[in-house]
């Protein structure tokens, strides 16, 4: 490639974060530092039953003699866990009892990052569970769904107003012992949504949680758990962002899905978290367990996630494919640019007959950054006649970045059919020249080369969805072209 | 419209382009003709403003600005097309996607406003007549796995949706077959005005008897050495290149 040529990627993929500001609001924050104490603190705050505490504390001691992992392809230095704050929640002066009721400044917060806590202004067809730091500031359209069966909530309140179902599925696909992140989580998991979708319901609109972290040294630790019962659809969307900080924030949430007998979730999730500066200072450690069970025959899980912020991704949506002839997917698209480091990717545990799986990831690397995608597609002795079908593209923007894959296949049945594709590849200078030529500019050029290139994964998406994670691929490697 | 004087160029050292003058009016077609890899696509390239190629010496004057100072995409935007002798393929973007970017950020830097999906689509339908090329194909990912021949076909059509000033046809009529080149003659011809020019590279006499040059140019190791009327191709489908060759060197002995 000739020297201009890489110059110009090299402006390309100098970024901007557009989501960097803190909102100046007052919190009531736990004491610095991890301990039983912690445990009880955050309980107490939320006023949760003994056998919620039980269990806190249970993951907390497990979590002690566990071991952080090492084995991703991924390097930050120590986490001192004892240096994070584990609780804060924005003070509010009053308990809304009502949308009308949220603190102004929460409100505003949401709205510039393009999330309208208004009912009547949002787009139709999607109901929001808005999150900042340790605790669900509004739910939108609850009244509506409820009419229909759906419970839409915050973790915390489904606790307190559905403790049965709760209780029967927490920790239910993703135990506390599942790993050093996942025992962190059960201990001092704040909050995050809950949705149950009863049976031969099909969730009348789109369902989202949007995350927010805003107060300095605090870890968030979200929890969500959605349930689709037998014969019923739900369709949710995450999304995240952060403010600009020289220092790391912890992020480890832990997610569970359960779908039943010919339910299917569809899972999708935009990330967004800061991902630190042009020389790697600051950004978010994304270190997340998730993790959907297809409990009952038919039923259907499928991840799609659109993975752009965060300083280190740590994150492998899984699915077990339990029932006979049910189906998992993962579709995903992982962009690192400058220092950002990202080991993603997913797990097919097939143990159903005529179980079948999908994976197509795509993976975009520019500046510095390495981006690991790692899979497992495991068949059990049982599993008679599992398919599962993989494709694993990267693309490299510049010299200086790395793309890795790392398949892993355990195959027990002789009757599986396991298929992995994998190609790595370059945005051409000829490409760009011919783009150029049709009066595009070169960032315009890279952004539309990039998104034919995540286009499959893209088209998973929401609609509603699908133009904003777009206009996020360009962003986060977009800068000025001189 | 496009006045080159002396345009000399060269790529990793290599002297290609050795003092290209060329003078091209509103209303004219030009035709280069030249053994391979004498520089027709080189210079093709320079005047699009492909960044491997070195301008060492010479001007390039298009509708009054200096065309060598300007950035690819704003050649571009002022009027000036190339069609590629090889397209390239770009995977998951579809031709209509490609193809309205391409026409919205011209507008965008005419100051007109987007078109939006419904008037898009229109002007789409009444060039596609025009070159005769199928919705299906653009709907497909740009040049993925297009035929030779449907990848010249997409340049065409491309240069109909932009409607440049200047059009530079590297090699458009090689790999079509015999009725296609019909219909890409047609389509230049109905694209022909007083407004504009076109500069047509090619091998061939046969295409430039659908398209008629005012002028027939022949570049022979990076410079002109010949400019004729039509009558020229002729003259050089019979004799091939030799002729000009042996005069050549007589002259330089
Ligand atoms: N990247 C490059 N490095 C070295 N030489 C090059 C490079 N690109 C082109 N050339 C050389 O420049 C010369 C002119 O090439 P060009 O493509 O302009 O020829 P052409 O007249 O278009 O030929 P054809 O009729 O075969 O298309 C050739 O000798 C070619 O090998
Ligand atoms: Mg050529």
């Amino acid at each position: 490639m000739p020297e201009e040529h890489e110059d110009i990627l090299e402006q390309v993929t100098t970024s901007e974060y557009k989501y960097g500001f803190v909102t100046a609001i007052e919190a009531d924050e736990a004491p610095r530092g991890l301990s039983e104490d912690t445990v009880r603190f955050i309980s107490a705050k939320k006023n949760e039953p003994e056998w919620l505490l039980e269990h806190r504390l249970k993951s907390f001691r497990q979590w002690l003699n566990m071991e952080e992992p090492q084995w991703p392809n991924v390097t930050y230095p120590k986490i001192d866990f004892q240096d994070i704050i584990y609780y804060s929640a924005p003070k509010q002066k009053i308990a809304p009892k009502s949308l009308d009721e949220i603190d102004p400044e929460l409100r505003k917060t949401f709205e510039k990052l393009g999330i309208s806590l208004d009912e009547q202004k949002r787009i139709s067809g999607v109901a929001v569970d808005a999150v900042m730091d340790s605790i669900s500031v509004a739910t939108t359209f609850k009244d509506e769904l409820s009419k229909v069966g759906v419970i839409f909530c915050s973790m915390s309140e489904a606790v307190q107003e559905h403790p049965e179902l709760v209780k029967k599925y927490l920790g239910s696909v993703v135990p506390a012992t599942d790993n050093y992140f996942s025992a962190l989580n059960a201990a001092v998991f704040s909050d995050g949504s809950f949705c149950y979708i009863p049976k031969g319901v099909r969730c009348p609109m789109e369902l989202s949680t949007y995350f927010r972290i805003n107060a300095a040294n605090t870890g968030q630790f979200e929890r969500t758990l959605i349930v689709a019962e037998e014969g019923s659809y739900v369709s949710y969307l995450e999304g995240c962002t952060a403010p600009q900080r020289d220092e790391n924030q912890l992020h480890a949430a832990v997610v569970e899905l359960v779908a039943m007998e010919k339910a299917e979730i569809k899972y999708s999730t935009v990330q967004n978290w800061y991902p630190g500066d042009k020389e790697g200072k600051g950004g978010i450690y994304n270190f997340v367990t998730k993790r959907g069970i297809c409990a009952g025959s038919h039923a259907k899980i499928s991840w799609t996630q659109v993975e752009t912020g965060s300083s280190v991704t740590w994150k492998y949506p899984s699915v077990i494919l339990k029932g006979d002839y049910s189906i998992g997917e993962f579709y995903s698209v992982a962009v690192t640019n400058n220092y950002q480091q990202a080991d993603t990717g997913t797990k097919m545990v097939h143990l159903g007959k005529n179980t079948r799986s999908r994976i197509v990831s795509k993976g975009i690397s520019a500046g510095k950054s390495q981006n690991s995608y790692r899979g497992l597609v495991s068949v059990s002795k049982n599993a008679d006649n599992a398919r599962n079908f993989s494709q694993c593209d990267s693309m490299l923007l510049g010299d200086k970045c790395g793309a890795h894959t790392f398949p892993y296949i355990e195959v027990k049945n002789n009757t599986a059919i396991v298929e992995h594709e994998a190609t790595t590849s370059k945005i051409g200078e000829d490409q760009i020249f011919y783009c150029n030529q049709r009066g595009m500019d070169t960032e315009t050029a890279v952004a539309l080369i990039i998104n034919g290139f995540a286009k499959e994964v893209m088209n998973q998406l929401p609609m509603e969805f699908a133009v904003e994670a777009q206009k996020l691929l360009a962003i986060s490697l977009e800068g000025s072209v001189g | 419209m496009l006045k080159i004087e002396n345009l000399q160029a060269r790529i990793e050292e290599k002297e290609i382009l050795k003092g290209i003058n060329l003078d091209i009016k509103p209303g004219e077609v030009h035709a280069i003709m030249g053994p391979n890899g004498s520089g027709k696509s080189t210079l093709a390239s320079v005047l699009a403003g492909r960044e491997a190629y070195e301008v060492t010496g010479g001007s390039a004057d298009f509708l009054g600005k200096d065309l060598l100072e300007m950035a690819p995409e704003d050649r571009a935007k002022e009027g000036l097309f190339l069609a590629f002798q090889y397209p390239v393929e770009i995977p998951g973007v579809s031709t209509t996607n490609f193809i309205k970017t391409a026409v919205n950020e011209k507008r965008k830097y005419q100051g007109l406003e987007p078109l939006d999906a419904a008037q898009f689509l229109k002007t789409m339908k009444e060039k596609m007549q025009l070159v005769q090329i199928n919705q299906s194909l653009l709907s497909r990912s740009l040049n993925e796995g297009f035929s030779g021949g449907e990848k010249k076909r997409n340049e065409i059509f491309q240069m109909a949706m932009l409607e440049p000033k200047l059009a530079i046809l590297d090699e458009t009529d090689s790999g079509l077959d015999i009725d296609a080149l019909r219909i890409v003659a047609n389509g230049v011809n109905q694209l022909r005005s007083k407004d504009n020019a076109f500069l047509v590279v090619t091998h061939y006499q046969r295409l430039l008897d659908y398209i008629v040059p005012d002028f027939v140019h022949v570049l022979y190791n990076g410079k002109i050495v010949r400019s004729g009327t039509k009558e020229l191709a002729l003259e050089l489908e019979e004799k091939g290149y030799d002729f000009i060759k042996a005069e050549l060197e007589a002259a330089t002995v």
